[in-house]
């Protein structure tokens, strides 16, 4: 296997991989930098982040985006789900095609066409925009993302699992607790963490559906932004990169843990 | 081994099961639940954007006359439809502006679509040759900056290509370049900031694509004597196409109606139709008129959007 990997093959993913951190490296290195200006070097300090700490309305928005992610990506994860379970268990019923479509479109649609049309439907029917209003939509759009994580685990699992549980007397929701739950659960979480970036890292759908008193962070970052680069949004930007960096690897570690275990237990299983 | 003793297995269970378990009335809460959800918070909203596009501008709150409303009964209902206005598709055709802003989307798109492809296509390349024991490791360095704010991935491009930015003050240090470049607020902005963002949407369906390949087949076709770059076009593309496909309409439909990036990247200058449509609303608060321009970019992603759902459920098909 190993000859088969050419130089040209090793040259493109070191090249890929420096083009895809290098942006993320720069930011934030340059969020400790001593001097305002953002492209110049000017000596270590953390300045920036103390005074991020002292920033109200930053630590404001940090809050409202953090229950917002948490409420919304909840919802999403059971929502999509059912979704997930429906598009792959039940292959005949009135309107599948038109359910499938409605999952799969959102993942593609333009922001602005979804952020636009939700604001829409909340004018329509009287309800004023706030924190409700965001965390209606952002349940709406990740529960998407999490249908599709859910069901390309869901594709490949052992029927005869539920099988032998149901002809050995269980109904199917205890089958479904007991049973299949365990064996998606993996991908149930990485849907809920998907469906929280996803809330954490919108601005345009939160620009629309949002109102006065419910500013999140991606909206107070943007407002910023627009007035200029400034250190200390490079600061509130590694924070957040550090946050769902160790949740994403924390994750991924506990995940190669069940995995191992799973396989052990299949081979012990076998040889038993 | 397990998988082949498996496959038949799961194959007829999978035919009696939903049989077995339509009746329950747990079933139909499971699939009425987020069908309704999407019913009301997806589809419902697109007719009230087509509804508002047919109506008037007004100064109050919100900034339309409603048009077709249930509240003046059935019979004013259908009177409603005498005075439906197509006024703002009218402007949106006499205003150059719009068409402009569409086939400039569309171009900047499909574009940045071939870009991606070309700077993603040896990666997952690599990728899918990568010994098996690398192979998970680099699938979840290409997945985690995806999981990094995009609003913070398109910032950090600020401090890069601004003409005092560090791409400047390398290339000028080096002697490569006297003067500084201009790439910021223009449209090549706009193009690094696309490929950038939307590469691992490009890369993660081509490697998936590609590590399912046969490899002896491109061995074959180089001892029968085809050079290697024939040998890539005549075996290896076309086996990854289902991949090229999902990937440039991953990358092409959102990019279509991207705000994000022409707004920070490429300046005032440049024109997007999420722009458009954002400005529009916004800043001229005009929601009919941004509601038409809405309904256009839908009408006009209807067919990449239909490719992109036929290629899904193909997905699906052949993942059971």
């Amino acid at each position: 296997m190993n000859g088969t990997w050419s130089r040209f093959n090793i040259t493109s993913i070191v090249l890929g991989f420096a083009f895809l951190y290098l942006p993320i490296v720069l930011l934030i290195v340059f969020s400790f930098n001593e001097s305002k200006l953002v492209t110049v070097w000017g000596g270590f300090s953390t300045k920036w982040y103390v005074s991020l700490f002292h920033n109200q309305g930053l630590m404001d928005a940090t809050w409202v985006t953090a229950r917002v992610g948490v409420i919304s990506a909840t919802v999403a994860t059971v929502l999509g789900t059912l979704a997930a379970i429906t598009l792959t268990r039940y292959t005949r019923f009135k309107g599948r095609v038109l359910f499938s479509g409605m999952v799969f479109a959102p993942l593609v649609m333009p922001e602005v066409i979804t952020g636009l049309s939700l604001l829409l439907l909340f004018v329509a029917v009287g309800l004023d925009r706030g924190f409700f209003t965001v965390t209606l939509a952002h349940i709406t759009f990740t529960m998407c993302f999490v249908a599709v994580v859910v069901q390309s685990r869901l594709v490949s699992f052992d029927r005869s699992l539920e099988e032998a549980a149901m002809d050995l007397g269980a109904p199917p929701v205890k089958t479904f607790f007991q049973i299949t739950l365990p064996v998606i659960l993996p991908a149930i979480i990485s849907g809920w963490m998907l469906a929280f970036t996803l809330s954490l890292d919108d601005l345009v759908v939160a620009s629309f559906t949002s109102g006065p008193g419910a500013t999140t962070l991606p909206m107070k970052i943007y407002s910023q932004v627009r007035l200029g680069v400034t250190p200390e949004i490079n600061a509130a930007c590694t924070i957040l990169i550090a946050v769902v960096a160790i949740g994403v690897i924390i994750a991924s570690i506990a995940n190669k843990r069940r995995e191992v275990q799973r396989q052990r237990d299949e081979q012990a299983a076998q040889r038993g | 081994m397990t998988n082949i003793a498996a496959a038949p297995s799961s194959a007829e269970t999978a035919a009696q099961l939903p049989t077995k378990l339509a009746k329950g009335f747990v079933d139909r809460l499971v699939i009425i639940v987020p069908y309704l959800w999407l019913l009301f918070f997806f589809l419902v909203p697109f007719i009230i954007v087509f509804k508002i596009s047919l109506s008037q501008t007004a100064i109050s709150m919100p900034p339309y006359t409603p048009v077709l409303d249930f509240g003046d009964g059935i019979s004013g209902f259908f009177a409603g439809f005498r005075e439906l206005n197509f006024d703002n598709y009218t402007w949106l055709t006499q205003d150059a502006l719009y068409f402009n802003a569409y086939v400039t989307s569309l171009i900047i798109a499909g574009i940045s679509t071939v870009l991606t492809l070309i700077v993603g296509y040896p990666i997952a390349y690599g990728m899918a040759r990568a010994p098996a024991t690398i192979r998970p490791t680099l699938l979840m360095l290409v997945i985690l900056p995806f999981w990094t704010s995009f609003l913070i991935r398109v910032y950090a491009w600020i401090g890069i290509l601004k003409p005092e930015g560090l791409l400047n003050q390398v290339l000028l240090a080096t002697g490569l370049i006297s003067q500084p470049l201009v790439i910021l607020n223009t449209y090549t902005a706009i193009f690094i900031g696309i490929v950038y963002s939307y590469l691992p949407f490009m890369v993660l369906p081509l490697y998936s694509s590609l590590e399912k390949m046969d490899y002896s087949l491109i061995e074959a076709a180089q001892d029968l004597g085809c050079p290697p770059i024939g040998a890539f076009w005549k075996i290896t593309f076309p086996l990854s196409l289902p991949g090229v496909i999902a990937g440039c309409l991953l990358v092409f439909i959102p990019a279509v109606g991207e705000f994000v990036i022409p707004d920070l990247l490429g300046g005032s200058q440049t024109l997007m139709i999420g722009k458009t449509l954002w400005n529009e609303f916004f800043a001229n608060r005009d929601w009919p008129v941004s509601s038409a321009v809405a309904v256009i970019l839908l009408l006009v992603l209807t067919v990449p959007i239909m490719f992109f759902q036929q290629a899904q459920a193909k997905a699906q098909e052949q993942g059971k």
